[in-house]
């Protein structure tokens, strides 16, 4: 099925921050918060979404896109200027879908106004502390090596990204991963709270991970689904951590399904 | 003039063929490889060679600090200064320097200063650095704060030594309810700050508008009057023109009775895998956030392998052809670093004088002809060009106890 999507490119000022905002489609608003090492120029699995849904896909403050808050220590305060977003855009409440660290701030944005959201997806997040393992140290690998361990399948790494990443590439991981050190720095990458404030969440959830996921233990996604009142858990055989682009069609149908 | 004896102190009782094995030599080279009792053996031949420097007339002991890592065994520069508080009569206790990013605690830095200022009277001079980046992440710091962290620790310090306690000081990075420590410098306003770097543009400007001499570590001649025009250009602005007091510079040295020895042992300042810190990691070595943005684009190639290291990686013959490294009897090396003090002009110099598997004996030769040879002919060499320490200049301690600063608010107005 084709579809001439147009992604329109816009600024909005949620309390008062700029974000870049990607858009497309119509329908029921899907905001989708992507990963800590930013976002390709085209995802399928976005496009997918868009062709039945109103896609939102803001760049995240500081990830190389929209402008840098020096002031920002924390992902919940992403997901404060997102609920900002949310409420400068009104109508009815959206379904939120939380890439890997795109995840840790969704998980937060429903904790804390559970009743203004429909749905909350999460892909393999970020935010807890897995019980076993930890979530993979960016600080030690380099820029490539990174991004390559959120795929199982290197051939997918080098469909989007290629197989020799472009030196813009490297500068544009390299803001990024500035700016999760500047937010998350310590505890690496989760929070000690967040696990003991998901039962106030009132959107039906469904936490997704693929099996072979490198960068946040499978384990984390499964004490997500535990504590998320009525959450489902999909495990995605064979797939890594960036279940979006790695197994994009598959990811497009557990979510539009669960959405309905 | 003010001269210094430094050594950083080398692990050299470690299997190089491991570090080889492994392929890096800092940060994440397992500890098991490091032997405390070859430990203890080094570390108190270190102490005997720093007594031993002060007996043969040296002006002062440089001492500096690294993590995880057998380039340099001074885990703390504090406990060797507290050492030499006490083991020594006369020489100036040089850190250069105390990494103030890597502290979560920057009053307690201010406290054991202060101790070590009291219990040698007054012989501190405290150093502070950034701290490289394998430093950030052995210790657990975030290196995207670094920059800021540094200017916030010192301004702490600096009022924890100067303002009468107790008050309080609520920053970005460092909160506490109560500065109040009973324990003071001897030196007043505070003890001199010395700044020692390499590379960063903003380390050198900031250590100018700070009026603190910035000490060029091992650069090459034209890097370093490269850094003395940046340095000028920024004290200009701040209304004092800098001199021989302000300048600083550090320079590999060995010197032995023969030229065939001297080679020989400063082959040993190649030891670790030819690069002074070890097989410098190109990720760990700069971690985000740590270089200015800038430096970027360059940086992220060399993370990748991409491009050499951007400080370079020259062989030992490269270094000895541009005096990166001196070897030789006292008079091979006098008139090479009499070039050297003529070209740059500094006040203050540190002679790396011993490194890798310099044998004991070997290691106070070289003390000893440095100091009863080398330093008094080029004592005499600078006192010719009018090259004065901040201690025969009388420098003022900082910018803000300066009383012949040119008015520069009109200038800065228009």
């Amino acid at each position: 099925m084709s579809q001439t999507l147009s992604w329109t490119r816009s600024e909005v000022c949620p309390a008062g921050v700029p974000v870049q905002l990607a858009r497309a489609g119509a329908g029921r608003k899907v905001l989708v918060l992507h990963h800590d090492i930013g976002m390709p120029d085209r995802l399928e699995f976005c496009d997918a979404l868009a062709a039945r849904h109103d896609v939102l896909l803001p760049f995240h403050p500081g990830f190389g896109v929209s402008a840098r808050p020096d002031w920002m220590r924390h992902p919940r305060d992403l997901a404060v200027i997102y609920q900002a977003l949310l409420a400068d855009l009104g109508g009815p409440p959206p379904v939120v879908v939380g890439l890997g660290f795109g995840g840790w701030i969704a998980a937060e944005m429903a904790t804390m106004a559970p009743a203004a959201l429909h749905r909350l997806v999460l892909v393999g997040p970020m935010g807890i502390q897995p019980p076993t393992g930890d979530i993979m140290d960016q600080a030690l690998v380099n820029y490539i090596e990174y991004a390559r361990a959120g795929f199982h399948s290197g051939a997918r790494f080098d469909a989007i990204y290629g197989a020799e990443p472009s030196v813009d590439q490297l500068e544009q991981w390299d803001i990024c991963r500035e700016m999760s050190f500047r937010i998350a720095w310590k505890p690496y990458m989760f929070s000690l709270t967040l696990p003991h404030l998901l039962g106030g969440v009132r959107a039906p959830a469904l936490v997704v991970a693929g099996s072979e996921d490198q960068i946040v233990p499978p384990s984390a996604a499964e004490i997500y689904a535990a504590r998320l009142p009525g959450a489902r858990l999909e495990m995605v055989a064979g797939c890594g951590h960036c279940v979006d682009m790695e197994q994009p069609d598959v990811l497009a149908r557990l979510v539009n399904d669960f959405i309905g | 003039m003010h001269m210094m004896y430094f050594t950083e102190q080398p692990m050299s009782a470690y299997s190089a063929q491991e570090g080889l094995k492994f392929g890096a030599t800092a940060l994440m080279f397992s500890n098991s490889h490091f032997d405390p009792k070859e430990g203890a053996r080094l570390y108190n031949q270190y102490i005997e060679d720093y007594i031993y420097a002060e007996e043969m007339g040296v002006d002062g002991i440089m001492l500096n600090e690294h993590h995880n890592a057998p380039f340099c065994m001074q885990a703390k520069t504090n406990v060797f200064a507290s050492i030499l508080a006490a083991v020594t009569k006369r020489v100036k206790i040089v850190i250069l320097g105390n990494p103030l990013p890597l502290a979560e605690n920057p009053v307690r830095l201010a406290e054991e200063l202060a101790m070590i200022d009291m219990i040698s009277h007054g012989r501190l001079v405290s150093g502070f650095v950034r701290g490289g980046g394998q430093e950030q992440l052995a210790t657990g710091v975030n290196p995207a704060f670094n920059r800021e962290r540094f200017e916030e620790a010192h301004e702490l310090i600096v009022r924890a030594w100067t303002q009468p306690g107790p008050f309080r000081f609520e920053g970005a990075h460092y909160q506490h309810r109560v500065v109040n420590p009973w324990a003071v410098p001897l030196q007043k306003p505070y003890p001199r700050v010395w700044i020692p770097g390499v590379l960063s543009r903003e380390t050198i400007i900031w250590a100018a508008k700070q009026r603190y001499p910035y000490i060029c570590l091992n650069t090459s001649v034209e890097a370093t009057k490269a850094i003395w025009a940046t340095y000028d250009a920024a004290a200009a602005e701040v209304g004092y023109t800098p001199g021989p007091e302000n300048r600083g510079y550090l320079i590999r040295v060995h010197v032995s009775d023969n030229a065939e020895k001297a080679l020989k042992n400063a082959r040993e300042f190649m030891w670790m895998q030819g690069e002074f810190t070890g097989l410098a990691h190109p990720v760990w070595s700069s971690p985000s956030g740590y270089f200015s943005p800038s430096q970027r684009r360059g940086f992220v190639q060399f993370a990748t392998g991409r491009a050499k290291s951007p400080r370079g990686n020259p062989t030992f013959e490269e270094q000895l052809d541009s005096t990166l490294i001196l070897a030789g009897t006292p008079d091979q090396v006098i008139p090479k670093l009499k070039h050297i003090m003529k070209e740059t002009r500094p006040g203050i110099m540190a002679f790396w004088g011993n490194d890798g598997n310099v044998s004991p004996e070997d290691a106070r030769t070289c003390i000893r002809l440095l100091g009863q040879e080398v330093m008094p002919a080029l004592r005499e060499y600078g006192h010719e060009l009018g090259l004065n320490s901040p201690f025969e200049a009388n420098a003022p301690v900082s910018l803000a106890y300066s009383t012949d600063l040119r008015p520069v608010a009109a200038a800065a107005a228009e």
